[in-house]
């Protein structure tokens, strides 16, 4: 079988979830190749080996990690010449995206980019229209490239071969013209990640910028905490908790949305969630049309018994 | 300096919006407008526009249909100085490769401009490649996904909120820029500036005024094919509790248990 390009996302030399999800997507449609930016350092490829990796092609990136996606792409494009692959996977965040539309315009090939599922034969599942469509669709010239939102899969440890092979790019003074001059890594929240959390409770402009009862409720079911664009724009959380077109795309097992009226914005990042549950203290509110179970009530009165009640359950 | 503000013309998100039977947008059944999140680009092309004086020229650009005009006139009414349409039947079921490649070849017969400004995602694709993708085939700088930017003369620096940090990046001009929804409101037209519009330069090109080989544009030239589109399932409606003395919290409570989230 040939070879996927599984391109690595990894802070410090942690790789993050998603990339072993995609991991297990490339099984289904040939050996997956991780490709690893960064120091050859033996904890991550024993990772990317654990998780299936045939090959591990570990890329030097002194002269990358300075600039923003050009070299990146520059790389990808030097490795699909020589390891010709049936597919390149990139995680959907804004670097995975830019990374897969400039190294479709340098190997001339088409790119699908928010696809959370892939078949065999590389069809791709995406989901469109503040998510009330489902399109399946295929690239039909060059290599596939694929980017693929977080949560498409679980990740499998069925170890490959995990074979490494450092792999030195070539990267053009042309690609570092966009220089990273400062870096400040994000604070730990000390809760589950927003995108790869199982339950995500989100408070909005109902909470009055008082999320204490929002956070209680989600250290109680051990959730993510999220928050409208509303939430967001007062300034009670930072933008990195928004849910929505514009912030994270969240499709967890359980959303719990409190004082938000659920803008269509704000549905297309949360609206394939299994189960949604909302608090809101106005029955017409738009986000009842699309719950499971919803309560007409004040957040702050509601949330905080749901909490000592949960609590309470769980003993 | 000159700046181009790439607009597209998007179903309104809040509309109904479908597909068509050969799976491309449905762009005829449902009111089109600027997409808004585009909106946002234009506001800091004026911003900076007003910020480095009067000789700053901002073109709007769009590639759409003849009813994208709207889009374009919206950009001018804003504030924009003049405006572009690339319309050609050939160009309907373009992928993002034949976007950008149009949008490519009509910044360059503008005149490469100091910043191609994009907005953050198309409110229809939601992409978020164009200006990866423009800023490779104009041999550019980006600096895209910016929520604050930084001018000073030719050189430019922006903050970027990725995955994991909050970057700086800097760059200096020519460059392709985009811009998201953290950038602050973009103004609404004024009754002067609606009627300012009328009178503002507007071009129509096709793409033989572009030189692109329409073999090389549209639906059966792009690099994807959609194969099947379906509407999701509706939610079935859920049970709905009006909250009186922390009944609702127990309910609420009993539907977790029921669910086993708790
Ligand atoms: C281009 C663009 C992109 C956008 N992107 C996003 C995005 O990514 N994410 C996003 O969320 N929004 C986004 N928006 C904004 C979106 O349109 C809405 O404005 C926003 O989602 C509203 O947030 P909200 O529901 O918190 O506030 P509101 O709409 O003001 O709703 C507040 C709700 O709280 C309820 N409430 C008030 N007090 C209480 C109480 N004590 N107890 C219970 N309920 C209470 C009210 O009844 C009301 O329903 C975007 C908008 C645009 C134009
Ligand atoms: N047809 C178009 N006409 C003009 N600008 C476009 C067009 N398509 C995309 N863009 C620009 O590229 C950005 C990102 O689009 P996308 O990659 O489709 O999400 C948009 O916000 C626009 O600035």
């Amino acid at each position: 079988m040939s070879e996927v390009l599984v391109v690595v996302d990894a802070v410090d030399g942690a790789i993050r979830k998603p990339t072993l999800e995609l991991l297990a997507l490339a099984k289904k449609l040939g050996d997956p190749s991780a490709v690893y930016f960064g120091a050859n350092d033996s904890a991550v490829t024993d990772k990317l080996k654990a998780y299936g990796a045939e090959k591990i092609y570990v890329v030097d990136d002194a002269e990358i990690k300075g600039y923003l996606v050009a070299p990146k792409a520059e790389a990808l494009q030097q490795l699909v010449e020589q390891a010709s692959p049936t597919a390149v996977l990139v995680v959907s965040s804004y670097e995975g995206k830019e990374i897969a539309g400039r190294l479709a315009i340098k190997i001339d090939s088409g790119v699908i980019t928010d696809a959370v599922d892939i078949e065999d034969g590389g069809v791709a599942t995406q989901s469109v229209f503040a998510g009330n469509f489902t399109v399946k669709g295929k690239v039909t010239k060059g290599t596939p490239i694929i980017t693929v939102k977080p949560n498409s899969a679980s990740p499998e440890e069925t170890a490959g071969a995990g074979t490494v092979e450092e792999f030195a790019a070539t990267i053009s003074d042309a690609a570092k013209t966009a220089k990273i001059v400062a870096s400040q890594p994000r604070k730990a929240t000390g809760r589950p990640e927003l995108t790869e959390a199982a339950i995500v409770v989100s408070g909005g402009r109902g909470t009055g910028g008082d999320f204490d009862a929002v956070e209680g409720l989600a250290d109680a079911l051990g959730a993510a905490v999220g928050a409208s664009r509303a939430a967001v724009d007062s300034g009670w959380k930072p933008h990195s908790f928004q849910v929505g077109q514009t912030g994270k795309t969240v499709s967890p097992q359980l959303y719990v949305a409190n004082g938000i009226s659920g803008a269509i914005q704000h549905r297309a990042g949360m609206q394939t969630s299994k189960t949604i549950v909302a608090v809101n203290k106005d029955e017409e509110a738009p986000i009842f049309e699309l719950v499971d179970f919803g309560v007409v009530g004040d957040l702050h009165k509601v949330l905080p018994a749901v909490t000592d009640e949960v609590t309470k359950r769980k003993g | 300096m000159n700046i181009v503000v790439c607009v597209k013309y998007v179903p309104d998100a809040t509309a109904d919006r479908q597909f068509e039977d050969d799976n491309t947008v449905d762009r005829v059944g449902v009111d089109g407008l600027l997409s808004e999140l585009d909106e946002y680009a234009v506001e800091q092309a004026l911003q900076l526009k007003e910020k480095a004086g009067d000789d700053t020229e901002v073109t709007a650009l769009c590639i759409g249909p003849e009813k994208a005009t709207d889009a374009v006139r919206k950009a001018l009414q804003m504030g924009a100085d003049k405006g572009v349409l690339v319309t050609d039947d050939a160009i309907a079921g373009s992928d993002y490769a034949a976007t950008s490649l149009v949008l490519a070849e009509a910044v360059k017969k503008i005149g490469t401009p100091d910043i191609v400004m994009c907005g953050m995602a198309s409110t229809d694709a939601s992409g978020s490649v164009v200006p990866a993708m423009l800023a490779e085939r104009l041999g550019l700088p980006q600096v895209t996904f910016a929520s604050v930017i930084e001018t000073q003369g030719d050189q430019v620096r922006i903050k970027r909120d990725d995955d994991t940090a909050t970057v700086v990046v800097g760059a200096t001009m020519p460059l392709v820029m985009s811009v998201t929804d953290q950038t602050g409101e973009a103004r609404y037209p004024s009754f002067k500036g609606i009627m300012a519009a009328k009178k503002k330069p507007m071009e129509n090109w096709t793409l033989a005024d572009l030189g692109v080989d329409a073999e090389l544009v549209g639906l059966t030239a792009a690099w994807t094919e959609v194969d099947e589109t379906s509407a999701r399932p509706p939610r079935t409606a859920g049970e709905i509790v009006t909250d009186e003395e922390g009944s609702g919290a127990t309910a609420l409570a009993e539907f977790l248990a029921s669910k086993k989230f708790i």
